[in-house]
């Protein structure tokens, strides 16, 4: 009796510590990202050629054995660019959705705890910077400060602050009222307490699924201001700067300029696969 | 309880009107970063100090930001939108035409796209759980999550290059009959009838369900009313205002579709001038098209929290 008992408890532990259990679509999305992370990581490596070489004789040249995915406008090797893009689209937003929602759930948290005339200013001023199109503020910035990857990554997570401040401040205002809080300001605890050991492990779940969704949005609005040509600058190239620079090839049909776009759309469809698959657990403390 | 609602509308007036100070300031603020003193930049590396001092006089820079800003403001109100850096032409000549054109574009859109969008996202509510809304379901996330050039890039490839019904890139300069004018049009709208669907259908099909799911629309199920009948008279009229709310906050997703249709199409619009300005760096033109685009936002997304109001059944 003792013994069963235990190990259903034990059971339970190991249910919660080994992590949760995905179905098969979920662990479907979370292979391919964990793929394109590998790629970006070890792209130097694997690439068949130089970034740089004009390898093909022909531009534009279709699938083959030597060049898997054709030659872009140059004659360069297609497989190998977007290899080496994907550590410019991937590393750029993974930065840019780190910084906006770490400042973004932090700013949210201090404001549901503080509440008062902060919590309002806060609010209404992220509010007034919601209310901008994100395409639009990108060019403005672009066109006032010109383009770097550092000017990218921070405008991305400034745009992207206000949405992830108002998911964490909705988030941590429930928490907020409940007794334990009380509890904890009744004992005399500060603010960095209420918030890094009552309220944070309550609302990570959500925050890290939101975390999921808005990486999503930054990886299209920077694929959307590098098409532009406003993004990544040459002689860099993320995805969305590759088909820029292989649209001539449209008429054509060319594959340079549908395979950027496809790894795009396998990145952001398989987030959206593991997010919308995630165990219950996670996902619906939000509501 | 009617004033209630009026101060609730009122107040959301006010909440816009705040927001477009800022956001003004925001977007003035933004281009006046530019590194570099704009007069040295203009008159090129030739100028001597004179002219330079003297086309500082004459364009106020040597004023404070917060001036420049007032008489910028003081301007637009007037309808005075400046003077273009790069051909010297008034900002208004520039944008007007083409302020027309992209209307007419999102309008022709809006056309399309509304029908399909809410026939779709009220059937796919209804049959919730089935074959057909699975399918729909998962198209419209498949075009949600992926860039607007894709799928603008994908109906090239499928209408123009395998099918060739359709140009591949359309040139507004030539338009001698209707079949032009439909040629020019039907890349960009297909485009973005594509994109701002999605985002209808997914916003519909949500409000619908959340309808479907309240004890009143239950009970009418329990004392026996027809499927139809339960959707068409219980759900659907509570519905309306959700759904309305769901169009306009879907309309304005035109924004950003509108800037990369129009430059992959070369459509004579606005989103189009405004990104031949950033690439020349003419502040006076960008600035006007940043509060243009603004403007038509907010104005989307507040007529959407003015109908939610309006529509609370609670609040009448």
């Amino acid at each position: 009796m003792t013994m069963t008992h235990s190990e259903t408890k034990s059971a339970r532990i190991s249910g919660t510590r080994l992590g949760y259990r995905f179905n098969i679509i979920g662990m479907f999305g979370l292979s391919i990202i964990l793929c394109w992370a590998l790629v970006a990581i070890f792209a130097p490596l694997i690439i068949p050629y130089p970034v740089g070489e004009i390898a093909d004789l022909d531009y534009f040249g279709p699938m083959s054995r030597d060049f898997w995915l054709g030659s872009d406008y140059l004659g360069r090797d297609m497989l190998s660019r977007i290899l080496m893009g994907a550590r410019y689209t991937v590393g750029i937003s993974l930065a840019a959705v780190t910084i906006a929602c770490f400042s973004g759930v932090v700013l949210g948290m201090i404001a549901a705890v503080a509440g008062g005339w902060l919590d309002t200013l806060l609010s209404r001023f992220l509010d007034a910077l919601n209310s901008i199109p994100s395409k639009l503020f990108g060019l403005v910035v672009v066109a006032a400060v010109g383009s770097s990857i550092p000017v990218l990554i921070l405008t991305l997570s400034v745009i992207y602050i206000p949405g992830a401040y108002r998911f964490a401040r909705a988030l941590a205002v429930n928490i907020n009222a409940m007794d334990f809080i009380t509890v904890a300001r009744i004992r005399g605890e500060s603010t960095l307490y209420l918030i890094r050991s009552e309220i944070l492990p309550n609302i990570i779940g959500p925050v890290l699924a939101d975390l999921g969704i808005r990486f999503v949005f930054i990886v299209l609005l920077l694929s959307g201001l590098s098409f532009l040509g406003l993004g990544v600058q040459p002689p860099y190239a993320d995805w969305g700067a590759l088909v820029r620079e292989n649209i001539g090839g449209l008429p054509f049909g060319a594959p340079a300029v549908m395979f950027p776009s496809l790894a795009i759309a396998s990145l952001t469809i398989s987030v959206n696969l593991l997010i919308d698959n995630l165990p219950q657990k996670i996902r619906d403390r939000s509501e | 309880m009617n004033n209630r609602v009026l101060s609730l509308v009122l107040s959301r007036l006010l909440i816009a009107l705040i927001t477009l100070v800022i956001v003004s300031f925001a977007v003035f603020f933004a281009t006046t970063l530019l590194p570099g003193d704009t007069a040295s930049i203009l008159l090129g590396q030739a100028a001597t100090p004179e002219a330079v001092e003297g086309l500082r006089k004459a364009m106020h820079l040597d004023e404070p930001a917060m001036f420049r800003f007032l008489r910028w403001i003081v301007g637009l109100l007037q309808g005075d939108l400046g003077t273009s850096y790069a051909n010297e032409m008034p900002v208004a000549d520039l944008i007007g035409g083409r302020f027309v054109n992209t209307l007419q574009l999102a309008g022709v859109t809006a056309f399309f796209s509304v029908p399909i969008a809410l026939t779709l996202g009220i059937t796919a509510a209804m049959l919730r759980g089935s074959l057909y809304d699975r399918i729909v379901t998962v198209l419209t996330i498949g075009v949600i999550s992926v860039p607007e050039f894709m799928i603008a890039t994908s109906a090239v490839l499928i209408f123009a290059v395998y099918l060739k019904w359709l140009p591949a890139l359309s040139f507004a300069n030539e338009v001698t009959s209707l079949t032009d004018l439909l040629r020019i049009y039907a890349m960009p709208v297909i485009t973005l009838t594509f994109v701002i669907s999605a985002q209808m259908i997914r916003m519909t099909r949500a409000a619908v369900i959340e309808t479907l799911n309240t004890p009143y629309v239950e009970m009418a199920l329990l004392k026996g009313a027809s499927r139809p009948r339960m959707v068409f008279r219980h759900a659907l009229p509570n519905a309306l205002g959700p759904i309305v709310n769901a169009v306009a906050l879907s309309l304005s997703y035109l924004l950003g579709g509108v800037i990369i249709v129009e430059t992959i199409f070369n459509y004579p619009g606005i989103a189009k001038l405004m990104v031949d300005a950033v690439s020349t760096r003419d502040l006076p033109l960008i600035q006007s098209c940043a509060m243009i685009f603004c403007l038509g936002y907010l104005l989307l997304i507040t007529t959407a929290d003015i109908i939610a109001i309006l529509s609370n059944p609670r609040l009448r």
